[in-house]
């Protein structure tokens, strides 16, 4: 197990290839955006290994060719004009090559017009609730109980025999494909984020204000995340699961909860 | 005027120490003071580090195991604040009061008796702040940011946690009062200001954001004291208040005070790559602009330790792209340390080693800063372990490396002893060893979508986990070399008064050890000789 990581580690100090099944490295994601968000991590990331290459590298070859061992005599320049504006205006280059594509990204990222269905999202101590907007459908969505039970301080249970320890919960959040999901996110206690890192998704919700944020998810399937924002002695014991779900199933599924809708009034 | 000071002063040689605990309850003298504050720093790490090891025990494997999630939130946050303001910040302080005056050719601080009293504020606000670990509702967990509206659940602790931090930022701005009186009044009269050595310059510009910040802490401290018992809500939405306001304020002085840790550090690195290149300082008057350039943009970034709290377009823009800029300066600095080692004739003893460690790391601790600074990105690292791995690496082998670098530097200066250098390359080796194995990991939790300060995790974060918590084990347990290295240089082998052979600089004209009272007379250029650049 530590072998593994271990060589993990190793392979992403040497051949730089970041692997996604080995969770080294962020997520691709499932929306346009989180790519988008992805892509902007790689270059950064390959701009500073280029940067240290060249630092680094120059650095490494003075410490074994400029020792005193090697008998050299120090040199005696302390200054250089030509050497210090180059230094300086290379990284401002460099920086503004990054600049540009990632202002692009955030404008994109807070258009949160014209949406499909929107959702409130409120945090609480230590829950998450979501109301679907038009929907008529509102409910809490806690740790599921397999984690509840597992996640006690001497329960006795094996969190590697538990499925999605610590990132399970009772009831998910239904979204559709291909729809913009607008969330509006708020609290009711203190600060808490919701955080999804394959939606790309991470806003506080705070009480007194109301947060935007928004995804229009690409593909079907279930993508967990968690609280990102200390929010008492539960903080690591609120996930969030977002079930990405075709069109069709997601109509049946509102259908169902409608059923349910006076039970569910009850349970609030 | 500083000869006319020395006049009144001339007998003062004969004077030693005085006896006993006065010695230290009672010293006004800069040598016995940052003797003290290191010693305090040193224990407040190891208090600090003890709780490190906690979180990171519970974090070793998936499922709790030692602790209650209540108590882990306390560990992280007492760690915090004990690592910055207990260990970080005073050791810098320590080593502002015993080098500044031997560097610009002082006789003593400007402000002795205030220099007594800043210190000894110290171990009264951190023995406020460690009591409120005995008291019911625990010490405070709400993190070292004190974010409202949690921190205002806290238990009894809540008003004792802000009675100490406005003694420790009281304390602080003594200090950076004392340095800059000092600095500014008392160098020798040959010491221009772009004469003076860089730590001197780096402490100066610290001091400068000591004073402009700290206020502004015990503002937004005492805001919450007053939402809490007198019925204010500066931070609560119920009253019209709003809770996002304080992490404005917080981060107004939380930015620069990252600053804090890291100026005189670079200041400290600076002084050590020319010894031991036995080379000039490589474009030192850009590394004075260059700090001051870091120093005036520290307090322009604040809102981008907040990307995730939803703020407007436009502000994110400009936090974002103010904080690039940093890169720039910080670049130049780095850039300079390489020229200067560039065709030097180097030597690798123990300062040198952790000021190459450095460099290296500290980089690496850039790197992933100016990655953070891109919002996108930011918001995917945020409130991770990334973000964890990044200050880390910034504030271990960054802030704690230089410092250990200095005393390293300095300590036969102070003793009159040469240190155990087999021993001190042993202490170097396991902690750089160690420190990377225990924060470059989480670089990958932090990507893989980790939030920080949790009890638990998910079981795919396990196994960089475990080899976090093996390296911070390890890195705590080196430290224990450091402890036998400073009690073996108390004695043993005579350190010659130049010490290192590259070594320039006013300090090194003094005997070894410094005697209690020195530069009673300043120094004059032409006798210093290459001494002044």
């Amino acid at each position: 197990m530590i072998r593994k990581s271990f060589l993990s580690l190793l392979a992403l100090c040497f051949a730089g290839t970041a692997r996604a099944e080995w969770a080294l490295n962020m997520p691709r994601g499932i929306t346009d955006l989180s790519v988008e968000t992805y892509s902007i991590h790689m270059m950064i990331f390959w701009w500073c290994v280029a940067i240290g290459v060249v630092v680094f590298g120059v650095m490494i070859v003075s410490l074994f060719r400029h020792r005193k061992s090697q008998g050299v005599k120090p040199a005696t320049f302390s200054h250089s004009a030509t050497a210090e504006v180059i230094w300086t205006a290379i990284p401002v280059v460099i920086l503004m090559l990054i600049a540009i594509p990632v202002a692009e990204t955030m404008i994109k990222l807070e258009d949160s017009r014209d949406p499909d269905l929107s959702i409130v999202v409120t945090g609480y101590q230590w829950k998450w609730h979501y109301k679907y907007q038009d929907e008529d459908i509102a409910f809490y969505s806690s740790l599921a109980r397999p984690s509840l039970v597992a996640r006690r301080k001497g329960s006795g249970v094996d969190p590697n025999g538990v499925d999605n320890y610590l990132r399970d919960v009772d009831r998910p959040l239904v979204v559709p494909r291909d729809a913009k999901v607008r969330l509006l996110l708020t609290s009711n206690d203190v600060l808490h984020s919701w955080y999804v890192p394959e939606l790309a998704i991470k806003k506080d919700t705070i009480p007194g204000i109301v947060n935007e944020a928004w995804f229009k998810a690409n593909q079907v399937g279930t993508f967990r995340g968690q609280c990102a924002e200390l929010c008492g002695k539960d903080h690591g014991y609120m996930p969030i699961v977002v079930e990405v779900v075709e069109p069709d199933a997601y109509r049946a599924w509102v259908d169902a909860r409608r059923e349910d809708a006076p039970k569910v009034a009850k349970n609030q | 005027m500083s000869t006319t000071v020395a006049d009144l002063h001339d007998h003062h040689e004969d004077h030693g120490p005085a006896k006993g605990i006065g010695r230290w309850l009672f010293s006004t003298n800069h040598k016995d003071i940052g003797t003290m504050y290191l010693v305090f720093s040193l224990t407040m790490f190891f208090i600090g580090g003890v709780m490190a090891m906690v979180i990171r025990s519970e974090l070793a494997i998936p499922g709790l195991q030692f602790v209650h999630p209540e108590f882990f939130n306390s560990m992280t946050t007492m760690h915090a604040l004990i690592m910055v303001f207990g260990a970080v910040m005073p050791a810098f302080v320590g080593l502002a009061n015993w080098m500044i005056p031997l560097m610009i050719g002082a006789p003593d601080m400007a402000l002795p008796r205030m220099n007594n009293w800043s210190f000894w504020i110290l171990p009264v606000a951190f023995s406020i702040l460690l009591s409120t670990l005995f008291m019911p509702g625990g010490a405070p967990a709400s993190g070292w940011t004190m974010y409202p509206p949690l921190v205002l659940q806290t238990g009894n602790a809540f008003p004792f946690l802000i009675f100490s931090v406005h003694l420790m930022g009281i304390s602080s701005i003594m200090g950076a009062i004392n340095v800059i009186v000092t600095i500014i009044n008392m160098r020798a009269p040959d010491m221009t200001l772009l004469k003076m050595p860089m730590f001197v310059w780096t402490w100066l510009i610290t001091a400068y954001l000591l004073i402009a910040v700290m206020p502004v802490l015990a503002g937004a401290v005492t805001m919450l004291l007053t939402d809490q018992f007198f019925g204010t809500s500066f931070f609560l939405a119920a009253g019209g208040g709003d809770p996002v306001m304080f992490q404005h304020i917080f981060w107004f002085f939380g930015h620069p005070e990252v600053y804090i840790m890291i100026l005189p550090a670079f200041g400290v690195i600076s002084e050590i790559i020319p010894t031991f290149s036995r080379k000039k300082l490589f474009g030192h008057d850009s590394m004075v602009y260059a700090a001051s350039s870091i120093a005036f943009l520290s307090f322009i970034v604040w809102a981008h330790h907040m990307f995730t709290v939803g703020m407007p377009l436009t502000g994110q823009m400009f936090f974002m792209f103010a904080t690039m800029l940093i890169a720039v300066p910080t670049g130049v600095k780095v850039f300079n340390w390489v020229a200067t080692m560039w065709r030097g004739a180097m030597t690798f003893e123990t300062p040198m080693l952790f000021s190459l460690a450095f460099v290296f790391l500290f980089t690496i601790g850039g790197f992933s800063g100016l990655m953070l600074a891109a919002a996108p990105a930011d918001i995917q690292y945020h409130d991770t372990y990334f973000v964890v791995a990044h200050f880390h690496y910034v504030l271990v082998p960054g802030s704690i490396f230089a410092i250990m670098a200095g005393v390293y530097y300095w300590l036969p200066k102070w003793t009159g002893h040469m240190y155990d250098e087999k021993l001190g390359k042993l202490h170097f080796w396991t902690s750089t060893i160690f420190v990377n194995l225990a924060f470059f990991p989480m670089h990958f939790l932090g990507l893989a979508g980790m939030p920080r300060r949790i009890p638990d995790y998910s079981t795919q974060f396990t196994d960089f986990n475990t080899i976090a918590s093996i390296g911070a084990l390890g890195f705590g347990l080196s430290q224990l070399i450091f402890v036998l290295v400073l009690f073996r240089a108390l004695k043993g082998a005579k350190a010659t008064d130049r010490v290192w052979e590259g070594a320039h600089g006013l300090e090194w004209t003094l005997p070894s050890p410094a005697p209690y009272h020195t530069w009673e007379t300043p120094p004059k250029a032409r006798i210093a000789g290459e001494a002044f650049e």
